[in-house]
């Protein structure tokens, strides 16, 4: 290697951001220099997506200062960004998103240039993906789409990629793609490329990670060889003591009679909680909004709903971005205590505050805007909307999504609570400690069910083994 | 500070000020005349736009562009089934509001049936009641019951009847939107159709329920305008469509739905009036006024951003 | 899925056929070099305006100035690029780039297309009653021998549809420029992302909508030798059905400029079948809408179909 491969790519200087009062990054110093692999942990709002965005450039540091090399700017220095959120324009085919990207792919035969490259970026780092350059963004799955924005973040795009920075890139892959995945940064970090990993799932930052940058309230609170840590050591690093392992909550046998039957087979009874499984995208959250919307009307007001809705996918499925937080908890009960059809205001400021409270939102007031939240906040709004009302039947779609772990502890009593007074919980969650807290988990495996487990056969290893093919297809 | 980030009050001072405008050219007089002429066509006006603000609340893409139509049928088949006769004038406002329900009904299930965008279901149903319209009038021209002429030109307290009847609308709708279950619905609707499918709204009762609601609207200002100017004319409703659109926008009703302005629509109705009537007063032809008209519409929706962006 | 991508131009092809067969039918002499001339006369500015459009749509806005603003193009060209061309070229090259204007406004400010295009609307017709108060003016006569050309085998409305349905093809879906401009549609913040100026883009996109609406305006001056200030004005409403029957979506930058081309053959010809029909002339109109939704409904079954493949 020359002096200038091994010249840091990114040197932060003690940069600090600031959005207004808001302390987002409180001064960080951080060198990347070619062959690092650094994953990047911290819990929600200690300030990762501000540190992506000022590495990438997409943010000027409001003090301190964020030098690329071989240029000035972080695209001149080769330094891309794979984000959580899909970024792919929808309506154009695979090879026209990396024309996007590349701005320097002109010229006649540009369409076959970059087919080329990004069936050969596919090719290298996920095998055998099965993806037509051809084929138009919006008809790939999620966990396709996340592929190609993997491999474009690896493509030369004409001038190769020195850093790369992934934002919670197996969020939608399965096991076996993202293991391909995790062997290509291997690889490329070998070849003195870099890396910023950034994941919830420890294992996959250990296996990959040469260095591990803790992150804590805006600052750098650790940062040392991924070998000087453990598991343990890092979680207490973040700030949160772990969750004390779940101890399966089979002692509670006695359930009422079956509520919910569907013609794939799931089925729950009263004051059940029941877990749904399985890798991602394999039909969990299909089979919950099948049932959602079968059991409710889109033309009668039901005055009293058999099933109520808790929404994993924020912005899509849950928030009502311009209303205050109180108008959010009380929108799916509005119609008991009207009379005439008008609202009962007071019982409304009632019931938002008693859930305040309750679910601890963290806010001075319930008339601010639901946008003033954190997303864990927001989080525990929409688990008030579902628990004031009454239904029978609470439907929760991965509801946990940007959650921290304290909130999830006592969200986990309090959904605990409401089943022992008799309320059905059907919950789908990707985190395989979640589902341990269910009395009864289906898993889920090429949108079919593929396992039944009750009580102890709750295990990790049981879900696993029922979420892949396990022997060979002849 | 409080009262100056309300989005209603730019469209109220700015007819406040187009009227000094126009004072100040005649040194006051005529005062009165002015006020009067306002509110009796911006009474139609804002009929229109309260029901085209409760479509575009449902949200982006929702927009009813069969108004103009709606308010022709309307008044065509009333004043035909009144055919000037003394006493009908109730029968003439049933035929009127049915007519409403109908169009109401028929485009919310091109919406519905056919999954068709609004703008292209309400813009090819017009057509047809257009031609509804068209057939049925026979460029007879039916002058309304004289009693029913009498009510439409007539005042009660010092203000014209038709700006009762749009004020009370007007607070018809504002308690439906602030106060009602409905309006909660509508709103959660308009900001996100599926979440508020999720949290238990019937969002496609609450779409019909407008698309039925805008319907009447212009249907009950077509009967009205008709008997207001003595008959019903094949275009008398062509103006009313960016009319319908200008109001809402200009009385700071979010264009992305979910957010709703009542008195703003009155605001606007007013200014839309008062700024012809300004232009006319200083002389300008029709060419200017139209130039105008469009650059105070612009200029009105990029204050109103700019304002946006700096709170 | 390719079959579900395939299909969005099998459907106006399909109504254009239909419609075609039906009026042969009615109209045996219709089967002519003439008769094709005459059924698809006016179709020339309705493609140019209807592609404009699309390029609006394609950019997730709408544009309900379009048929004010091909009024004033019309009357521009019959009165001033008549009497004094070069100044008429500026006026016209000033319309363009007032269009891209408006586009980096609506981008800048985020204000809502529909509202500032609503009033541009009336800026645009007010202009064009300064410029001709009453109907009238004239043609160039280039324009007029242009627009009248027999070229052989097909009519000149036939081949010029077709050349302008290439042309927007290959500035839209073939080229990296239009690819990018698409990819505005379907997901700005990432084209923003890539280093592009999105301003600049929306610019764009607007500029070529306000290249495609004069010439649209030049074409229909050229044809029917006059102008006034409403002659257009229904070309905003054909414009935004012409897109969409011809498999455009409002939003997400799915557009097809191919078929939008084809959507607006198929409205010109609606127009020239109901009247072979001997419909009342009360119901030449709605017949129209009834068209209108007959199409939609088919290409609603079609993408049931699709999708359940």
């Amino acid at each position: 290697m020359t002096d200038h491969e091994s010249a840091p790519i990114v040197s932060l200087d003690n940069a600090a951001k600031h959005f207004g009062p808001v302390k987002a990054l409180d001064g960080v110093s951080l060198v990347v220099t070619p062959g690092d692999c650094i994953g990047l942990v911290g819990h929600n709002g200690a300030g990762k997506s501000t540190l992506v965005n000022l590495i990438n450039g997409a943010l000027a540091p409001s003090s301190g200062s964020v030098g690329f090399s071989g240029g000035t700017s972080a695209n001149e220095a080769g330094v891309r960004s794979v984000f959580q959120e899909l970024s792919l324009c929808p309506n154009l085919t695979v090879a026209e998103n990396l024309r996007i990207s590349h701005t320097a792919l002109k010229g006649p035969g540009w369409r076959r240039h970059a087919r080329a490259e990004i069936l050969q970026s596919l090719d290298t780092i996920f095998p055998g993906h099965g993806i037509d350059p051809m084929s138009e963004v919006d008809t790939l799955s999620i966990a396709e789409r996340q592929m190609v924005e993997i491999a474009i973040g690896f493509a030369p795009r004409g001038m190769a990629a020195r850093l790369v920075i992934l934002d919670e890139p197996t969020s939608s892959l399965d096991a076996g793609i993202a293991d391909q995945l995790l062997e290509h940064i291997k690889q490329f970090c070998a070849k003195g490329g870099a890396v910023v990993f950034i994941s919830h799932m420890m294992g996959e930052v250990f296996e990959v990670a040469s260095r591990i940058v803790v992150l804590k309230d805006g600052r750098i609170v650790a940062e040392r060889d991924a070998a000087d840590f453990t598991r343990q050591g890092l979680v207490d690093a973040m700030g949160h003591v772990t969750a004390e392992a779940a101890d399966t909550a089979g002692t509670r046998q006695e359930f009422g009679p079956e509520v919910v039957r569907t013609e794939q087979g799931l089925t729950a009874r009263k004051g059940e909680i029941v877990g749904l499984s399985g890798l991602a995208g394999h039909g969990q959250a299909a089979a919950l909004a099948r049932l959602y919307l079968s059991r409710s009307s889109a033309f009668r007001p039901g005055t009293s709903p058999e099933v109520v809705f808790v929404a994993g996918d924020r912005p899509r499925d849950g928030v009502l971005p311009l209303w205050s937080i109180l108008r959010n908890i009380s929108i799916s009960v509005l119609g008991q205590g009207a009379r005439h059809g008008l609202v009962d205001r007071d019982a409304e400021a009632r019931i938002a505050d008693q859930w305040k409270t309750r679910i601890g939102i963290r806010t001075d007031d319930v008339t601010n805007p639901i946008l003033s939240l954190s997303g864990g906040n927001q989080q525990k709004v929409l688990f008030a909307r579902a628990l004031a009302s009454p239904a029978p039947v609470v439907i929760m779609d991965d509801p946990m999504r940007g959650v921290d772990v304290g909130t999830k502890q006592d969200v986990y009593a309090m959904i605990r609570a409401e089943a022992a007074r008799g309320r059905t919980f059907l919950w789908y969650s990707t985190e395989t400690e979640e589902v341990c807290q269910c009395d009864r988990v289906f898993v889920f495996r090429d949108h079919e069910i593929s396992a039944e487990l009750t009580g102890a056969d709750i295990t990790e290893e049981k879900i696993l083994e029922a979420s892949f093919v396990l022997e060979e297809a002849s | 500070m409080n009262i100056l980030t309300k989005p209603w009050l730019w469209s109220c001072v700015a007819a406040a000020l187009a009227y000094a405008l126009i004072l100040g050219l005649t040194s006051g007089r005529g005062a009165g005349e002015l006020a009067y002429a306002a509110l009796s066509f911006g009474a139609f006006a804002a009929i229109v736009g309260l029901g085209q603000m409760l479509v575009i609340t449902l949200g982006p893409g929702n927009v009813d562009l069969s108004i103009p139509a709606t308010m022709t049928l309307a008044a065509t088949l009333a004043l035909k089934a009144m055919g000037t006769d003394p006493g009908t004038a109730v029968l003439g406002l049933g035929i009127a509001l049915a007519v409403g329900f109908g169009v109401g009904v028929a485009n919310y299930a091109l919406i519905y049936l056919l999954r068709l965008p609004p703008i292209i279901a309400t813009l090819a149903a017009s057509l047809i009641y257009q031609s509804l319209a068209i057939w049925s009038n026979r460029g007879l021209r039916i002058k309304p019951p004289e009693g029913l002429a009498d009510f439409a030109t007539g005042r009660f307290l010092g203000l014209p009847n038709v700006t009762w009847v749009g004020l009370l609308l007007a607070i018809v709708v504002w308690i439906a939107l602030e106060r009602s279950v409905w309006g909660r619905w509508l709103l959660a609707t308009g900001q996100n159709m599926r979440v508020a499918r999720l949290a238990g709204v019937p969002v496609e009762l609450v779409r019909a329920s407008t698309y039925i609601s805008v319907s009447v609207f212009a249907a009950l200002a077509g009967y009205l305008l008709a008997s207001f100017s003595g008959g019903a004319a094949l275009n008398m409703g062509a103006e009313y469509l960016l009319m319908s659109i200008a109001v809402v926008v200009i009385g700071g009703s979010s264009i992305a739905g979910g957010n709703s302005n009542v008195p703003g629509v009155w605001g606007a109705a007013l200014f839309m009036f008062l700024v012809v009537s300004m232009l006319n007063s200083y002389g300008a032809g029709a060419g200017a006024r139209n130039v105008l008209t469009g650059a105070i519409i612009i200029g009105i929706v990029i204050a109103a951003s700019t304002r946006r962006a700096r709170t | 899925m390719s079959f579900l991508a395939r299909h969005r131009i099998i459907l106006p092809v399909v109504s254009l056929t239909v419609l075609l067969a039906a009026t042969f039918y009615m109209q045996p002499r219709a089967m002519s070099y003439f008769g094709l001339n005459l059924l698809f006369n006016l179709a020339v500015p309705i493609a140019l305006a209807t592609i404009a459009q699309m390029m609006i749509i394609m950019v997730n806005d709408i544009d309900l100035s379009l048929g004010a603003f091909v009024s004033l193009v019309a009357c521009v060209t019959a009165t001033i690029l008549n009497d004094t061309p070069a100044l008429g070229l500026l006026i016209l090259l000033a319309l363009i780039l007032s269009y891209a204007l408006l586009g980096a406004v609506i981008h800048a400010l985020e204000i809502p297309a529909i509202v500032v295009t609503l009033g541009m609307s009336f800026v645009w017709g007010g202009l064009a009653l300064f410029i001709l108060p009453s109907p009238g003016g004239a043609s160039p006569d280039w324009l007029r021998t242009l627009m009248t050309v027999k070229p052989p085998f097909a009519p000149m409305a036939v081949v010029a549809s077709v050349i302008i349905a290439l042309v927007a093809h290959l500035l839209i879906i073939r080229s990296g420029i239009g690819t990018v401009l698409r990819g505005v549609g379907g997901n700005a913040r990432s084209v923003a992302q890539a280093g592009w100026p999105v301003i600049r883009l929306k610019a764009l996109a607007y500029g070529l909508a306000g290249l495609f609406g004069v010439l649209a305006g030049m074409a229909l001056v050229g044809l029917t030798t006059s102008a006034d200030a409403n002659i257009a004005l229904r070309y905003t409403l054909l414009s935004i059905a012409g897109v969409i029957l011809g498999g455009g979506e409002f939003i997400g930058g799915k557009v097809s400029p191919t078929g939008a081309v084809i959507g607006a053959l198929t409205l010109t010809l609606a127009a020239s079948f109901l009247s072979f029909l001997r419909l009342s002339s009360d119901w030449q109109i709605g017949a129209q809408g009834a068209v209108l939704i007959l199409v939609l409904t088919a290409r609603l079954i079609f993408r049931q179909k699709g999708a359940e493949a």
